[in-house]
């Protein structure tokens, strides 16, 4: 795990020597991920990984008679991610580089970084429950640090909070269902749960606990699932990522990209088993169908009427890790990988980009504040002006930023909003040119991107299950997919279009600058894999294409397939999800096109989506904030209020008053005992050995021939007595 | 002189070498003089000396241990005798005496 031990070593040791720091990080995530790529391109095409996963495990925690294991092992789906994970992580880190160098945390921060990745590779080779929840937990614990990284911001350390409590009622169900999992089985490692027909048999005979009226599996499922919610953030517990946002834009990426909610996904993709144990079309199936779908549908919704380029995108998160979770939902386990995998790449790529606008942006800003001041002219003072507009601002005198701080300012401005924007196509081609690939992944622009092949993938599953098998829950998923889908292409070409096109409605769009070198190669790196990685999992039966790939078509799907105890039915290629895909992908970018590229939004003129009748209702997130204020948090504050009034007050500090009464007067006795018995007894020693040191101090005279004498007299001593021994 | 060496027994070296100690002693500790003192140690020292010598004769002649002892113990004590008379005239510098019961400056 080198990037742990890069962690180490930078909170330990280096976190003085900023160059030294982020080089030991971005090393440390190279050999993860050349290591990585070893053990990948090893198993990669061993057909019998998922029935004997390597790896090994030694014996950890005694419990009682036996012993609990701990260990690591690479199974296809462990793979797949030791592949994904470890390729955004390092060029999000290079980016980093680039992105972080006003910032005078930058040390602290390559350090929660590279714990944050190494906490997500470790996740991803666990072969068991516990060590998962550790390396689950270190990665709440980073998300926390690194969403409330600018703490100096309320909006920041706020959103830390808010993430850490909302993800930990999640973890809490993870961890019931561990421990049930632990006292029905008795072992917590995957291999021996999930790809065991006995265990997960007996586990669905098994009725649950408080007679919910559903197997032992089933509730384990659900409970584990809770975790996925937490950590994924479905509805209700998705509060938290849009907030996520409020750290720097790397650890935005890391968190919808990465590490945080993929690890969520992950979770419920190796528990995939346990979910079909309970039964095909059983209550845990239904649940995790319908959030995703309600989730995916919310999640776009909202998308299509923000503002903040960053938060755009942090609904688009929701609502595609609703894609996954509806597709596992449905059974889709293979596509729900599948688009996790090509997600984590377009999303990672789409919130890089956002964050080199947001680059560009403030450097424009400041830019023209200086040249309005009059101080300074041209580009020359521009670089060591750097600072983000989500950055300390108190370190720098700070000119806007989102959070009102700029008071100098006669308006406070917000570089990630973007009314601000517009027109960076020709200030920013390199940032255009990935944004709009990673774009067109996220809409599903047809065959050439990654999207496309992941999204049709859970499409034509959906598909199948629900129109030609007749399952009502697919049928459901399906259509609010589509829904979702055209929603989602439709606000990316909203994005796009109010962020590149058009003219530049600000000054500071007018004079935005490409990024560094450092910021734009990741981008141009991970818009290839946006691009390219779907081809690892075409169909073999889709015209052209399937032919095209030859062997290489459904790779994935064969490879992760063997994690299942059954090899799900190969579904026969239909045309009609592909060309809903396909038309649902077109036409939301077309109606994107008609309502914002043909006519760029002008400065000053309103967004076409606030003449909708529920254009507030969205824009407010559908008021999920508000009420969970209302619902929860009030009532607790009230609680928690009056809980300090009447039981702190009223009773513990009776008792502790109480107490003190007490331990005053046993103190006065003690007092006493000490005066008489101990300092007694310690002053009669004390004297003795004074006495006995004045005596011995008259002895010393100082004259040689009075120490002869006691020494002759010593030795007489001795010898008498040594005559008198041995006699 | 080897036949009345023969006939000296040991207890009469030992009685020579206890008289000489105790006249050593007895300078050492009463002579209001500070080279007298010395001497006094000297006296000691040789008292040890003879024994050291009558012991080797009388009980081990064939090993050489004996003498090599008394032979320290003569440089030791020509060392001693070096060190103490150079204090002593330091001394008389100072204070302009050698009378040791007015040498006190070693008291606390």
């Amino acid at each position: 795990m080198p990037p742990i031990l890069a962690f180490a070593v930078i909170a330990l040791f280096t976190n003085r020597y900023r160059q030294t720091s982020s080089t030991i990080a971005v090393f440390a995530m190279i050999a993860s991920l050349v290591m990585s790529f070893i053990v990948f391109f090893n198993v990669w095409q061993m057909k019998d990984l998922g029935k004997k996963p390597i790896g090994g495990q030694i014996g950890w925690l005694p419990t009682g008679e036996t012993v609990l294991n701990i260990g690591v092992a690479v199974d296809p789906l462990g793979a797949t991610f030791l592949f994904m994970v470890p390729v955004a992580c390092t060029l999000i880190f290079i980016y980093s580089i680039g992105y972080m160098s006003a910032d005078p945390r930058y040390t602290r921060f390559f350090a929660y970084l590279s714990l944050f990745a190494g906490s997500m590779m470790g996740l991803v080779v666990s072969d068991n429950l516990l060590t998962l929840f550790i390396f689950w937990e270190l990665m709440g614990f980073c998300s926390y640090s690194l969403i409330g990284f600018f703490y100096q911001k309320p909006s920041a350390y706020k959103a830390a909070v808010k993430a850490f409590m909302t993800t930990r009622v999640g973890d809490m169900l993870l961890l019931l269902g561990m421990v049930y999992l632990y006292a029905q089985t008795g072992t917590l490692n995957f291999h021996a749960i999930l790809h065991n027909e006995e265990v997960l048999k007996e586990l669905a005979a098994t009725p649950a606990v408080l007679g919910l009226g559903i197997s032992a599996a089933g509730l384990i499922a659900i409970l584990i699932f809770g975790g996925t919610v937490g950590k994924s953030a479905q509805w209700p517990l998705h509060v938290w990522l849009p907030d996520a946002m409020e750290g720097p834009t790397p650890v935005s990426a890391m968190i919808h990209a990465a590490t945080m909610v993929s690890a969520g996904i992950f979770m419920l993709l190796r528990f995939f088993p346990l979910l079909v144990a309970s039964g095909e079309h059983g209550t845990a199936f239904t649940i995790v169908g319908l959030i995703g779908a309600f989730t995916a549908f919310l999640g776009a919704t909202i998308a299509v009427a923000q503002y903040d380029i960053k938060r755009v995108l942090a609904f688009s998160t929701i609502s595609q890790l609703g894609f996954m979770v509806a597709a596992v939902g449905i059974g889709a386990y293979v596509a729900a990988a599948f688009h996790l995998l090509t997600h984590a790449f377009f999303k990672a790529l789409l919130f890089l980009a956002s964050g080199s606008v947001i680059h560009g942006v403030e450097h424009g800003h400041h830019h023209v504040s200086h040249a309005g001041h009059g101080g300074h002219s041209g580009h020359s003072g521009h670089e060591s002006h750097s600072s983000h507009g989500e950055h300390g601002h108190d370190a720098h005198d700070s000119h806007g930023g989102h959070d009102d701080h700029g008071e100098h300012d006669a308006h406070a401005f917000d570089p990630q909003d973007m009314r601000n924007m517009g027109g960076l196509r020709t200030r920013m081609p390199i940032t255009f040119a990935t944004f709009l690939i990673g774009g067109l992944a996220l809409a599903g622009f047809p065959f050439i991107t990654a999207g496309f092949w992941s999204k049709d993938e859970i499409f034509a599953d959906a598909y199948y299950h629900g129109l030609v098998k007749g399952d009502s829950l697919a049928t459901l998923v399906f259509l609010v997919l589509v829904v979702s889908a055209l929603m989602t292409a439709f606000y990316t070409m909203r994005q796009i279009a109010m962020t590149f096109l058009g003219q530049p409605r600000t000054e500071a769009a007018a004079h935005a600058t490409e990024s560094v070198p450092s910021m734009t190669f990741p981008l141009i790196v991970l818009a290839v894999f946006a691009l390219f990685i779907g081809f690892i999992n075409i169909p073999k039966d889709f015209p052209v294409f399937g032919a095209l790939m030859g062997d290489g078509a459904f790779w994935l799907k064969n490879f992760i397939a063997s994690m299942l105890l059954e090899k799900p039915e190969p579904l026969t290629f239909n045309i009609v999800p592909v060309l809903f895909s396909i038309g649902v992908a077109l036409g939301g970018l077309a109606l994107g096109w008609l309502v914002y590229a043909r006519n760029p939004l002008q400065a000053g003129q309103t967004d076409p989506v606030e003449k909708l009748p529920v254009f507030n209702f969205l824009y407010n997130r559908w008021y999920w904030d508000e009420l969970y204020r209302k619902i929860f948090i009030t009532p607790l504050q009230v609680i928690a209020d009056n809980y300090a009034r009447v039981v702190d007050k009223g009773v513990i500090d009776r008792i502790l008053e109480g107490g003190y009464a007490f331990g005053a007067r046993v103190t006065k006795g003690f007092a006493e005992f000490d005066r008489v018995v101990i300092t007694g007894f310690s002053d009669a020693v004390g004297r003795f050995f004074r006495s006995l040191g004045d005596w011995g101090r008259e002895l010393q005279t100082g004259q040689v021939q009075n120490y002869l004498l006691s020494g002759l007299i010593m030795v007489i001593a001795i010898l008498v007595f040594f005559l008198f021994l041995f006699q | 002189m080897q036949n009345l060496l023969n006939g000296i027994p040991l207890w009469w070296y030992l009685v020579v070498s206890a008289a000489l100690f105790c006249i050593g002693l007895y300078g050492a500790l009463a002579r209001k003089n500070a080279i007298a003192l010395l001497m006094g140690v000297e006296l000691m020292l040789n008292a040890a000396n003879i024994n050291l010598l009558a012991f080797w004769r009388y009980l081990a002649p064939a090993s050489s241990g004996g003498l090599a002892f008394a032979a320290f113990v003569l440089v030791i004590a020509a060392a001693e005798a070096a060190v103490g008379l150079a204090l002593i005239i330091s001394v008389y510098r100072v204070t302009r005496s050698i009378d040791p019961e007015k040498l006190d400056q070693m008291k606390l």
